[in-house]
């Protein structure tokens, strides 16, 4: 195997078919860093690369969805864009470091804002102050947007937030709730029922059907959390509002 | 210029082709649970664009023409009729100021929605490319919501032209023969077909035949987004956490507790249960014109197969639309 050069060895991703309008690339089977750059970069090309019939391409944490529909019986049919894709793809694909944006959200953590601190802290084995520090004090790439327009899936957050989610899912997750579970951070855009550890809230509006772009984040962006007091939070808000 | 509403129905919003294009944004595609039954009646009513069409559902609204109009009733039969009289569903027909367009309800056990397409369309805001309404999101439509008793809705092109002329218009149209094609006629199939989800072959053996060879029934906590599926529980053979990735229209999914949802136009675009199956788009239609209490069973299908219904639907599609060119014509003489 090692023998083999590296043009020759399988391609690094999988196609498989979802149903009669919609296929998935699968670059990998965990989350991490490299293979979320991989969906993004694909995600890019396909999407670069128009393909006919083609109407969303969705990046994922390991996979990258294109979703189509055909034009009359030519198609296009699942094998046909297959090959399309592989050729697309086969020119290479580069994990691009560079490409999000860099984007600060402010974040007050804790208190009314994040009512599940203390116990992720427990979890965690840390102080409140430490998993704030820890929470903040790193950069995290925006891997999807999904589960409600504009909500983001952010990390990879340090092993010690590898924390389950709730056993029993909050019925009403506020707007703006930036929440943690399995090293990852969501950013709730409104008000939705939710399972994932309340930390702290953002005063900015992550989604607005009426705003262009509507979302505040998109996949690929490089986000930082700056942490902020409840003063300034409510500053913010009015002001977001 | 307009439509009044006098009684909203029990679930009236209006629908598009769909809102793609920003589901890598996490914005649902929402639009018309049955898109066979919307199409045909917008080109019914003489639009070539993919206007929206009031999408009606179980028991339809009461409105109000305040302007002329020609109209189309697509999918569902709910018993409507124009000022008292019982209407034809599939047919170009023409109202007049004042007139009363009055839906009743379905059918139990027969289709259940229905589809109100006007000549030109609704007079509607585009949000981020369409104007489907997107009910849990508050956007898109009329006000981002259902019909509503006091609603007025704006008629993009109401008919121009005195009572004589409206008359020679609706007796034109009254005998133009219109041919619908079979693939894109109204039916309620028994056995949905369905291909194998990206998870199938994580699933329990018996999990599979069930799916297969067992009857289900959709439960009541059904709707636009979601329809739940009473019925055998189904397993994955190793249980595992999955990551969240890209569902579409017909994805069946199954959560831990076994029961089966398939996801239908206001899902979410991305999900983290497994996927055991797909519906095949040529059923979706099928599928949504059945509400809470309705049985089905699934049968399997070749992905080619499908793609060939599919397609071929396409070509029906573009063929009425053709055929359709002296109905269109009628509004320019």
């Amino acid at each position: 195997m090692n023998d083999i050069p590296s043009a020759f060895t399988q391609p690094a991703w999988r196609i498989q078919p979802q149903g009669d309008r919609c296929l998935l690339v699968y670059f990998g089977d965990g989350i991490d860093i490299g293979t979320g750059r991989m969906c993004l970069a694909a995600a890019r090309l396909l999407r670069q690369a128009q393909l006919p019939g083609v109407i969303d391409v969705v990046p994922s944490f390991v996979a990258v969805a294109v979703h189509y529909q055909p034009m009359g019986s030519q198609g296009p049919r699942y094998p046909q864009l297959a090959a399309q894709i592989e050729n697309v793809l086969g020119r290479g694909v580069a994990p691009d470091e560079h490409s999000g944006r860099d984007v600060d959200i402010p974040v007050c953590y804790g208190g009314e804002q994040g009512p599940d601190l203390d116990e992720v802290a427990r979890h965690a084995g840390l102080s409140a102050d430490a998993v704030v520090a820890m929470h903040a004090g790193s950069d995290n790439l925006v891997f999807m947007l999904g589960f409600a327009p504009g909500a983001a899936y952010l990390g990879v957050h340090d092993e010690r937030l590898n924390i389950p989610r709730r056993a029993s899912p909050r019925t009403a997750v506020p707007a703006g709730s930036v929440a943690v579970a399995n090293r990852q951070s969501m950013l709730y855009p409104s008000q939705s029922p939710g399972g994932w550890n309340i930390i702290g809230a953002t005063p900015l509006v992550l989604f607005d059907p009426a705003r262009e772009p509507a979302a505040l984040l998109q996949a690929g962006d490089r986000v930082r959390f700056v942490p902020i007091d409840p003063a300034e939070y409510r500053r913010l808000r009015e002001g977001a509002q | 210029m307009s439509l009044a509403v006098l009684k909203p129905g029990l679930l009236s919003s209006f629908q598009d082709a769909g809102r793609t294009g920003s589901q890598h944004l996490g914005v649902p595609v929402c639009g018309a649970m049955d898109a066979r039954a919307h199409r045909l009646a917008n080109l019914l009513a003489g639009n070539q664009a993919d206007h929206a069409t009031l999408e009606v559902t179980l028991a339809g609204p009461t409105l109000r023409f305040e302007s002329p109009a020609c109209f189309a009733i697509g999918g569902a039969d709910l018993h409507a009729t124009l000022n008292g009289a019982p209407l034809a569903c599939h047919r170009p027909l023409v109202a007049r100021t004042g007139d009363v367009l009055a839906f009743g309800s379905a059918t139990p056990g027969r289709a259940m929605r229905a589809y109100l397409a006007v000549h030109g369309g609704y007079a509607l805001a585009p949000v981020m490319g369409s104007t489907s309404t997107y009910l849990r999101g508050h956007f898109g439509g009329h006000a981002g919501r259902a019909l509503a008793k006091g609603d007025t809705i704006g008629l993009q092109s109401p008919l121009a032209g005195k009572p004589p002329a409206l008359a020679r218009l609706a007796d034109a149209l009254s005998q133009l023969r219109i041919y619908l094609p079979a693939t894109l006629a109204p039916n309620l199939r028994h056995a949905l077909r369905i291909l194998p989800g990206v998870h199938w072959d994580e699933f329990e053996a018996g999990s599979r035949h069930d799916l297969l060879h067992a009857e289900f029934r959709i439960g009541t906590q059904s709707d636009r987004m979601g329809y739940r599926l009473d019925g055998p529980s189904l397993a994955m053979a190793a249980p595992r956490q999955i990551l969240s990735e890209a569902a579409s229209y017909g994805t069946v999914q199954v959560p831990s507790g076994g029961q089966a949802i398939v996801l239908m136009a206001d899902r979410q675009t991305t999900g983290g249960y497994p996927k055991i199956a797909q519906v095949i788009t040529a059923d979706l239609p099928s599928l949504a014109q059945r509400g809470p209490g309705h049985a089905l069973r699934f049968a399997s299908i070749a992905l080619d197969e499908a793609q060939r219904l599919d397609g071929e639907r396409e070509d029906a599609f573009a063929h009425l639309q053709d055929a359709l060119a002296p109905l269109r014509a009628l509004f320019h003489a």
